[in-house]
Parts: C-alpha cells; structure tokens; sequence
C-alpha cells in the first residue's frame, strides 16, 4: 500500500459520492432528449438534493430507530460499494474488499434495511413497497450472482479487482460467455435500480410504485440521503458493468498519465452507457407487476445459459 | 317494445330536450321507476328540493332515461320525519345520490345505507344545506366512517388519499387485498363538497353560468351549456342557428381536448414518457387556439345566457380546419405507435374490464358505456337541435377495458374532428345572441331541464322556480355519479398498481360529483 494508491481510493471515494447525481441528471437530460423535451439540465440532480438538504426531517411519531438510521445506513453502504469496485485503477487498498459475492450482500444489506424501515412506521403503502422489493430483490440476486460467476470463471476469482486485470492482461478477446452476462446483467441492472421497465423512476402514482413507496414517508435531509444514495447505487452497478464487460483502458500502474487517460475513458463510457439506460427506458412501457418475475427470472436463465457457454466452449 | 308510456299523465318539460314531468305520490312514483326500469329505463340523476315555502314539501325527483324520452318523476315526501321510498332496489345507482339527498336535504329512505355521503362534518347530522331555513353549518364531530370490512385470511386493507402523491383532486379510495390483488375497492368522495346548488340558487343566471362553468373545469362547455340551456328554457329564448351551432363547436373542442390530455396521461402511467409529451404538444396547441379564437384556454365563459361570447370570421373558420388536418394525421401517427407498441398494449389489454352488463345494471354513462359496447350519448339518444342537422358518427368499443377506452378516445377524437367539420361547413349565418324573451307573452315555466353530452358524459342542469322570480333550486348532475361504481368494479379483480392505469381511463370527476 503506496501513498499514491492511498491517494488514487481517496479520490475514487470522492468521485463516485460526488459524480452519482450527475450520472443520474445525465440520464434524466437524455430521457428528455429522447422524449423531444428540453429537460432540466444535468445539473438537475444536485439542486433537488441542496433543496432537500436545506429541508427539515419529518418523520413519524411512532417512527423507531430503524427507520431514523436507515437513510444512513443506505447512504454508507452505496458509498461502500461504489469505493470498492475498479474505477480507474484495479488495485487499490480496499480492492481485497471487492469480492463479487460480498458487493451482492452489501446491496442485499442495505435493501433489507430500507424493507424494515419501510414497514417499522406500518403505512399501508411502506408495507407495500417493501413487499414488491423483497419479491424484486429476491428473484434479482440470484441471476447478479449467476451473471459474476462467468467472469469470475474466466478469471478463477470473484475478486473484482482479479477479474479486472485477468481480463485487461489478455489481449482483446471476445468470450461468447460474457455476451449472454452482460445481457442478463442489463436486465438486473433495471431492475435493481428502479428503473423501466420494472418500475418508474419518474412516476408520482404511489400505487404503482416499489422503490418510490419504500421512501413515501421520508422528507428532507432524509430523503436527501436516500436520492444520493440511488445515484450512487446506480453509478456503482455501471462501474461493475463497466469493469466486467468493458474494462480496457484502467491504469495498471497508477501513474497520473495513467490515470487521466482511464478518467476520461471512464467518462465516456459512462456518458455512453447513461445515454443507452435512457434510450431502454425511453422505449419500453413499465411491465405489469406479475410480469417482473418473469423479466427477472429471464434474466437468471440467459446468465445460467453464459455459464453453459462457458463450460461448453470453454471461453 | 311498447313505445306508449307506461304510467301516468306527462307533460311537457320546457327545453330541445325530449323531456315530459309527472308528480305522484311515493307509491306509484316507486311503481313507475319499477315500470320504467323493467322496460329498459335508466336512472339519470335523482335529487331533491325544499319548497316548503310554497307548500309543495319536500320534493324527491328522480330523472328517467327511456326510450328516447327523458321523464322526470317527482313526489313529495312524507313529512314527519321526511322520507320516500327507496329505490336503490330498482336501481342500484340512486344508492349514493340517496344518501345525498339524506345529507343535503334531510330526506331520509329506509332501508338505506346510513352512512354520510357529501358530509364531511362540515355541518352537523341535524343541519341541511339545501333546506331554505339552513342558517350556517356548525362543525360536526368526527364521526368514523366503516368501510365494509372483507375477511380472509391474509387480506388487509391500503387506504389511499383523500391526499396523493401528486397534484389531483380528493378522493379515498379503501383497497381489501391479498398481496397485490384487488378483492374490493370502495371509493369515499365528498371531499371537494362547496355548496355551488346552494350557491347557484341565489344567483341571477348571468352571474350562475359563470359559476356552473367553475365547477368542473375540464367540462367548463358541458356545464355552462347545460345551465344555459335550462335557463333559457325556463325563460323562453329562442337560440339562434348560429349560436347552437357555435355551442356545439365548444364542446366538440373541449371533448378533443380531454381527450389528448387523458391519453397522454395514460402513456405516462404506463411509464412511457415518450406519448405524454407528444400528446402534452397536440394538447397545449388546442388550448392555445381556444385561447387565441375564444379568449379562454379552457373555454370559459364562451357560451352566455341566450346565445355565445364570441363570433367566428371567415379567416378563423379556415385555420380551424387546417388545424383539424394536422392534428389528425399527428393523432393517427400516435394511434400507430400506441396500438403497435407491445408493451403498452399489454398493460391496456384486459386491465380494468367492466361488461355491459355492468354498465346496464348499474345505468353506466358516456364514454366509458360506450367502450362496453352500450350507446350512452345524449346527441343521439334524445335527438335536438344541433345535432338533428349534423352527421353524428357514434364509435362503439365493446371490450370494456383500458384498450377498449383508449381506442374509443381515439375514435371520438376524430369523430369529434369530423363532426367540426360538419359544425363549420353547415354554420349558418345570425345573430349570436337571442333576442330578450317577451315575458307578456311567455307563460313561464316552472320547471326547465338542460342537457350536453360532455367528453365524460351526459351533464343534466334542472331548474327549479315555485312562485316568485328567483330560482328555487337548481341541480346539476355529473355523469361520474353513476360511473364511480363502474370504476370500482373494473378494479376488483385486478392488480393494485394497474388502478392508476384503470382510474386514468375513466378520469371521473371529484368536483363535479361533490358540488
């Protein structure tokens, strides 16, 4: 452990904290590209979250302790993940924390605390929301977990860091494999993060919400937390996308020509990949409830249909 | 079937609408609804007035739909305490405006539910708004409010409003489910209850077509034209063409209107944000040509007492129909993507189905009977002037479901569209305004009904004058009286999260039900 890759976590736990919203604004300008509106800038995301910030917490009166520290609890682990996963450069201090199966627990973690702090308070529509959650999370987890082991296969570990550089040490190589993952973990990737066609990030009918109707009581600096939290949550699963199907071009060594060259790829490729998460849900209508399961449970076989590949070509 | 009428000596209601009155005492006012009912009538409104002071008693009327007829049958209640007999047995939907009379009126009919169904403790269970010696409500206590419970294991029960998310009017709605399975949706309204029939009782009719215009805003055409109609009714204007035909042109507008607006709601629930915005576009353009042609976005205060505010020219009856060619073919390029678009579709098809045979039981009306294959449609079932010169296209959906009520909002907007062109086409020439009724020789009326066809439905206006100048009573009934019922039923059965898609489809009005 260097100063330099001490300094390099630093700055990738403060980019991923900061830059969150802007992907999420980002996303949200091309939605409204797409749907021939103006759109309200990509800057969008930080001035709700001054605005919330700026907000006193309401919460309710018979509100326990789980459902006062869960926004934080939230807050903390989604700023975990994000730290953890190869952003820039694959190797760095906390990288032995990155296990791919321990980043699934953290989000099954923070998901199983904003279920309890949903239903601590017991409005109808908390209860609601924590059971469409749970029935999302449920059926999400395992095809996460199905999608890691191909990479983790490829590379014999389940270390993202690992898969990282086994993927980066080769030269190019197509793995018909990793064709069948990434597909499958688009799927995921919707659904863990509230998105179309699973559920609508932009919709004000709380009926029809999951993660809206798991946060419909919090106010304020709270609900702050929680939309930071999101954001980060989603630019966390592009960067394990991004570091599991398209990691070429993190710096190896560290160096700061090096690490300029992976910011500005990194950039584009998130730039890209928040454009393709808008044109998805620019053309697709939400699904009908009991039609997640299958959305998901599709998304569990193309992953299971990868390993099959894997085994059977062997690539 | 028998086109004579079954019961007692009629007499002509003032007004274009094919309407005849008989007053009779409760028993046979009772046989006749069974009589009425048995030969295929409907129940179109009922209500009740106080005119005590003229020793009439209290009157319970009820507006019969039959057989192109309108019949409005009234009788008076038995004093001691007040009541009538009760006819939600016949039919089922005078069960809400029945305990509505009891809340304004103080008319009781037993056996009813007695639950309040306009009080919300605004005024206290021994005060009437609508009685004449009503001297301000006092502020009820909080009394509970049971829903009817459902049993079963693992159902619980999601109460939602009268507060939303987000920016609509008050309603409850009271969801008993397992998991996310609908057993039974009871709506309670009455939030949005101002005292406007109060109100329009005082006001002289130049002032009352303001307010009756106010009350439900996206049917501002429907209501005013209704309250004009019956005010011109009871005082005997006779409209000229050219202002019928101009009313006519308000309110096929105002149904195009609703129309973009609902369907581009609907896109939006169903989460594709790309069809709100294009249909948001289409709608904003329209309101900015009503603004632009009649003053008002909305179309307020475009039809007077006698006739209408504002003239068509040459130049602007032109751009109308340029504008009709655009937006139809902007309509039919949505209408493909939408019907094409598998997801969307999924989520219309089979979502929130009501059958005609819901719709005859429970004397559903308007657009959501006409997408269950039943022709509720005051321009042609009671047949009156504009409509008798013009070509009327009725679209009929017969599924009954979100699709069928998206296809048919289709359909209306270019039968709508088409209907326009008709209106423009045949516009003849004259005045806009009636000439001011000679009183010497007219034999005023005392009673008046007025009637349109608005986007929702058929909007009835009764006026009411025993005696004197003033009004005594006037009554406006909002077709979402019979269509809540209709909406629960489509919602039973379904998913939880596919009732904003469903409620959308209908989009029934809160202010004008809760007046």
């Amino acid at each position: 452990m260097t100063a330099r890759t001490v300094a390099l976590q630093c700055l990738q736990c403060i980019l991923v904290t900061t830059a969150a919203p802007l992907l999420a604004g980002w996303v949200d300008q091309c939605r409204a590209w797409l749907g021939n509106r103006r759109g309200a800038g990509v800057l969008q995301p930080y001035r709700v979250l001054r605005k919330l910030l700026r907000k006193e917490a309401v919460v309710a009166h018979n509100a326990s302790w789980i459902f006062r520290s869960a926004p934080y609890v939230r807050l903390a682990a989604m700023a975990l993940a994000g730290s953890v996963v190869p952003l820039l450069a694959p190797l760095l201090p906390l990288a032995p924390a990155a296990d791919a199966i321990a980043l699934v627990g953290i989000f099954a973690f923070a998901r199983m605390v904003s279920a309890l702090a949903a239903m601590d308070i017991g409005t109808g529509f908390g209860s609601m929301g924590a059971r469409r959650e749970m029935l999302v999370g449920f059926l999400a987890e395992p095809a996460l977990l199905m999608v890691l082991f191909t990479p983790a296969f490829i590379s014999h570990s389940t270390s993202l860091p690992l898969i990282v550089r086994e993927l980066t040490a080769t030269r190019f190589l197509l793995y018909p494999s990793m064709a069948f993952a990434a597909s499958a973990y688009v799927m995921v990737l919707l659904a863990e993060n509230a998105r179309l066609p699973v559920d609508n990030p932009n919709t004000h009918l709380e009926l029809t919400m999951i993660d809206g109707a798991l946060h419909l009581e919090y106010a304020g600096r709270d609900l702050a937390l929680i939309e930071w939290a999101g954001a980060i949550k989603l630019a966390t699963y592009m960067a394990i996308g991004i570091a599991l199907f398209l990691p070429w071009g993190m710096s190896r060594t560290g160096s700061a020509s090096g690490i300029a060259v992976a910011s500005s790829l990194l950039a584009a490729k998130m730039a890209t990949a928040g454009a393709a998460l808008a044109a998805i849900e620019t053309v697709l209508a939400k699904l009908r409830l009991f039609r997640v399961p299958e959305f998901l449970g599709t998304a569990f076989i193309v992953a299971v249909l990868g390993l099959l590949v894997h085994f059977l070509l062997g690539s | 079937m028998d086109d004579s009428f079954p019961s007692p000596p009629l007499a002509r209601v003032d007004g274009p609408l094919p309407a005849w009155m008989a007053t009779m005492d409760g028993d046979s006012w009772r046989h006749a609804c069974a009589q009425y009912q048995s030969r295929g009538g409907r129940l179109a409104a009922l209500w009740g007035t106080d005119a005590r002071d003229c020793g009439a008693g209290l009157l319970v009327h009820a507006l019969l739909a039959w057989n192109g007829r309108l019949l409005w049958l009234t009788t008076a209640a038995h004093p001691m305490p007040p009541h009538y007999p009760d006819i939600s047995d016949i039919f089922p939907a005078a069960a809400r405006p029945e305990r509505a009379l009891t809340d304004l009126l103080g008319i009781d009919c037993r056996p009813h539910d007695p639950r309040p169904w306009l009080r919300h403790n605004a005024w206290s269970a021994h005060e009437f708004p609508l009685r004449a010696d009503f001297a301000g409500g006092t502020q009820g206590a909080d009394t509970p409010y049971p829903f009817t419970p459902v049993g079963g294991e693992g159902v619980h029960e999601i109460a939602v409003g009268p507060i939303h998310a987000g920016t609509i009017e008050p309603g409850h709605f009271r969801f008993s489910v397992v998991g996310d399975e609908v057993l039974r949706l009871e709506s309670r309204l009455g939030y949005a209850h101002k005292g406007a029939e109060k109100r329009l009782a005082d006001l002289a009719p130049a002032e009352g077509i303001r307010l009756a215009g106010r009350i439900c805003g996206d049917s501002t055409v429907a209501y005013a034209l209704a309250y004009a109609m019956a005010i011109e009714a009871l005082d005997g204007h006779a409209i000229p063409a050219r202002a019928q035909g101009l009313r006519a042109l308000l309110l096929e507008r105002e149904r195009i209107a609703n129309h973009l607006g609902d369907l581009g709601a609907l896109c939006g629930d169903a989460g594709l944000a790309f069809g709100q915005a294009q249909f948001g576009l289409l709608k904003e353009r329209w309101l900015q040509t009503h603004h632009q042609m009649f003053g008002h976005r909305y179309l307020m205060d475009s039809i007077t007492i006698g006739g209408v505010a504002s003239d068509l020219g040459t130049p602007e009856c032109r751009q109308m129909e340029t504008e009709l060619a655009g937006l139809e073919e902007e309509v039919h390029t949505l209408e493909d993507i939408i019907s094409e678009h598998a997801g969307l579709q999924e989520r219309f098809l089979d979502t929130g189905t009501v059958s005609a045979e819901q719709v005859l039981t429970h004397n559903g009306v308007g657009m959501a009977a006409r997408a269950a294959g039943v022709l509720r449609d005051l321009r042609v079932e009671f047949p009156h002037a504009p409509y008798t010169r013009l070509n009327m296209e009725n679209p009929l959906r017969t599924q009954g479901d979100v699709a069928a009520r998206v296809a048919l909002r289709f359909a209306e907007i270019h039968a709508a569209a088409g209907l326009l062109r008709d209106i423009l086409a045949k516009l003849p020439q004259g005045p806009l305004q009636a000439p001011a009724p000679d009183k010497t020789q007219h034999t005023r009326a005392a009673r008046a009904l007025g009637g349109a066809e608005g986007w929702r439905g058929e909007v009835f206006v009764t006026v009411e004058r025993y005696g004197g100048d003033g009004l005594h009573r006037v009554h406006i009934h909002d077709p979402s009286w019979q269509n809540w019922p209709l909406l629960e039923l489509a919602a039973t059965d379904g998913l939880v999260p596919d009732f904003p898609l469903i409620n959308k489809s209908f989009n029934l009005a809160y202010s004008g039900h809760d007046l």
